[in-house]
């Protein structure tokens, strides 16, 4: 007698239960950055919720920092002002400074390691301003304040001598020293791997037709640069630009280091005074009572959405690249 | 007779070419000389700017003389991006130097087998160490890695294997999340975590802000290397009767191994040194803390930190010598990531 023949297997197309298992913890693991994203607005808001809505916009708005106690000691929430307009212009001020000469500098060098260096020497250079973005930032604070700082003293007199007329370089007082623009350049050195990267990524993916097409039509490798690399990065490098700024906001340490912290407005860039939002949280945290740390966590909830807002602009104009050419 | 033809290469410069080229920076360089020695301009940086602006006016008036005014601006072009990945280079030797010179002032033995429990840091520099800041430093990225790896495989796993409805949402949150703030990581902890529950900083909370900063990190670089992996190698494992997810454990991960050990090492070079939220939360005690869960925990950076804001030149020796053990660290995680890299693409 044969052996029965084994029974008809069921033929279905649903997933078996490991791959739902599977496909389940996969989705809950990649839905954690929005979840991580949220919390991090959500408590940062509750716990400065208070403070927020005490001072209204004029958290933004004012440029005032101050605890007032009654003579018992303890605060007195109406004299109280919380305003962080003063950082929030410093911020923008060392950053602006920052990605103005990072930029130049990481497009230049982007053309040289796409365009001009031969492999052996790209090779090396690509993995030496990788390697940069990698260093700390505390490596590049101490760097800075011994080593860039005397340096840049120098070209700052030398700005002020050459180019005083123009308002941002006025100097009320002759202090040169920890100015917005010496945290301005070393933010600048630690934006320009950054750039450099993403604009090197852009250019490398310059259709090949078009850049045939111009040196076959006789053109010199700027006019191909010209006519063909720069319109197609063009979004890209905008993209990195703001990436660059984006870190250089939320830098902290590098700032703090460099940086004499001090709370008011100034617009002046070679004055050394300033600030910005990350740092003034990292220098108030020390001493502040439960009020001020509020304060501090609605000030992070503010650097916290400003540096996503400039992340998205950034990604979205970079994925932009290469839609639109010529 | 055959006749082998020599190879030629017409790009290639000739010798006058060569000549005449490093005559022009030769010219150069006496011109910047002669302009430094007879004007007010002096210094390093009226070297340095006048030797390129005179290099390129010369390459300019020589090219154009040569070849005609397109090559003339074209000598213009690669002055500038000459000079542009000059700058930009600069810093990074400037950094090795300086770290390298003031740091090795500060090694000793001993540092590997001390703490700072006796001494201060105003102490002669041949005492104390940083035994407490390594172990801190490494306990803290050990527990960030156990916490940040899985998340961020799964994420990673996520936007290759599955692609959902979320993928592209998620692939921009990922990128929003690598620009979070250090110092925003830090009171995020902060307001969630040691203020509502346990109120007391510890190592454990420290590692916890990296993990946020790890994660972005470790997403990213496996996101790239599983998106290298051939499509065939999922259809075979599928083909031969896996379900999805043996497919992915047996066949996919497996095969980027190498790319995942990549992605980790980057996403240890990224926190190691991180200083902003390490200073808000893990208290820096001085002695060797093996608790993560209670009591201050030291680290490389809060140690540099601290002897920074010292400012005594003993102090300031032990950041330069802090930095220095932090730098290696860094570099030889690199180097591995590169590594790693350069032979699975060979």
């Amino acid at each position: 007698m044969r052996p029965a023949p084994p029974e008809k297997r069921e033929l279905t197309t649903l997933p078996r239960f490991s791959d739902k298992v599977f496909r389940g913890v996969v989705t809950g693991g990649g839905l954690s950055s929005l979840v991580i994203l949220g919390l991090i607005f959500a408590f940062l808001a509750y716990q400065g919720y208070s403070v927020l809505r005490s001072q209204g916009i004029h958290f933004i708005t004012g440029s005032k920092w101050q605890i007032v106690q009654d003579a018992a000691g303890n605060v007195d929430y109406t004299q109280t002002k919380f305003g962080i307009a003063a950082m929030l212009i410093g911020t923008m001020l060392c950053s602006i400074i920052a990605v103005v000469i990072a930029v130049p500098i990481s497009v230049l060098s982007a053309l040289f390691l796409t365009f001009y260096a031969p492999p052996l020497v790209k090779r090396i250079m690509v993995a030496v301003v990788d390697l940069m973005a990698a260093f700390p930032s505390i490596l590049f604070g101490l760097w800075g304040f011994f080593i860039l700082m005397p340096s840049v003293e120098y070209w700052a007199k030398l700005i002020h001598k050459y180019f005083g007329f123009i308002p941002i370089f006025k100097l009320e007082a002759p202090v040169v020293t920890r100015s917005p623009f010496v945290a301005g350049v070393v933010l600048a050195v630690m934006i320009i791997p950054i750039i450099t990267s993403i604009s090197r990524e852009i250019f490398s993916q310059t259709p090949l037709d078009r850049v045939q097409a111009a040196y076959a039509l006789g053109a010199t490798r700027w006019a191909m640069i010209r006519a063909v690399a720069l319109p197609y990065g063009r979004s890209g490098i905008v993209g990195g630009a703001m990436l660059g700024l984006g870190r250089a906001m939320g830098e902290t340490v590098a700032v703090y280091t460099v940086l004499n912290i001090i709370y008011q407005v100034n617009w002046h860039v070679l004055l050394g005074a300033g600030g910005n939002v990350a740092s003034m949280i990292l220098l108030k945290f020390g001493e502040a009572g439960p009020q001020e740390i509020k304060a501090l966590m609605a000030a992070g909830l503010v650097l916290f959405l400003l540096t996503l807002l400039v992340n998205s602009l950034a990604d979205f104009v970079v994925k932009r690249t290469g839609v639109k050419g010529r | 007779m055959t006749i082998i033809a020599k190879p030629q290469k017409p790009w290639a410069s000739s010798r006058k070419q060569r000549v005449t080229s490093a005559g022009v920076i030769l010219a150069a360089l006496i011109s910047t000389y002669v302009f430094v020695a007879i004007t007010p301009l002096k210094g390093k940086l009226a070297y340095f700017a006048v030797f390129f602006l005179v290099f390129i006016l010369y390459d300019f008036l020589y090219h154009t003389r040569i070849f005609g005014v397109q090559s003339g601006k074209d000598a213009i072009a690669r002055g500038f991006v000459a000079m542009g990945i000059f700058v930009a280079t600069l810093p990074i030797v400037s950094i090795l130097v300086t770290v390298f010179n003031r740091g090795s002032g500060g090694l000793h033995w001993g540092l590997f087998t001390h703490d700072m429990t006796v001494n201060s840091v105003n102490d002669p520099i041949n005492q104390g160490g940083l035994l407490h800041a390594l172990t801190g430093t490494f306990t803290l990225v050990a527990i960030a890695l156990v916490i940040s790896l899985p998340i961020g495989l799964l994420t990673a796993l996520y936007l290759t294997e599955i692609r959902g409805r979320f993928s592209g949402p998620i692939k921009f949150l990922v990128q929003a999340m690598s620009g979070v703030p250090s110092i925003v990581a830090g009171l995020f902890i902060l307001a969630a975590i040691v203020y509502p529950v346990t109120k007391s900083y510890s190592g454990f909370m420290g590692a916890l802000a990296l993990t946020i900063l790890m994660i972005p990190t470790i997403a990213r670089t496996a996101e790239e290397v599983l998106l290298l992996i051939p499509n065939e190698l999922r259809e075979a494992g599928v083909a031969l009767g896996g379900t999805q997810w043996r497919t992915v454990a047996m066949v996919v991960v497996p095969a980027a191994r190498s790319g995942l050990v990549t992605a980790v090492i980057l996403g240890i070079a990224r926190v190691a040194g991180e200083t902003a939220p390490i200073v808000l939360l893990t208290g820096g005690g001085d002695r060797v803390n093996p608790n993560p869960f209670k009591g201050p925990m030291g680290s490389l950076p809060f140690y540099i930190w601290k002897s920074f804001s010292v400012g005594t030149p003993e102090s300031i020796t032990r950041a330069w010598a802090g930095i220095f053990v932090l730098l290696v660290i860094v570099l030889v995680l690199f180097v591995c990531a590169r590594l790693l890299t350069e032979r699975r693409n060979n």
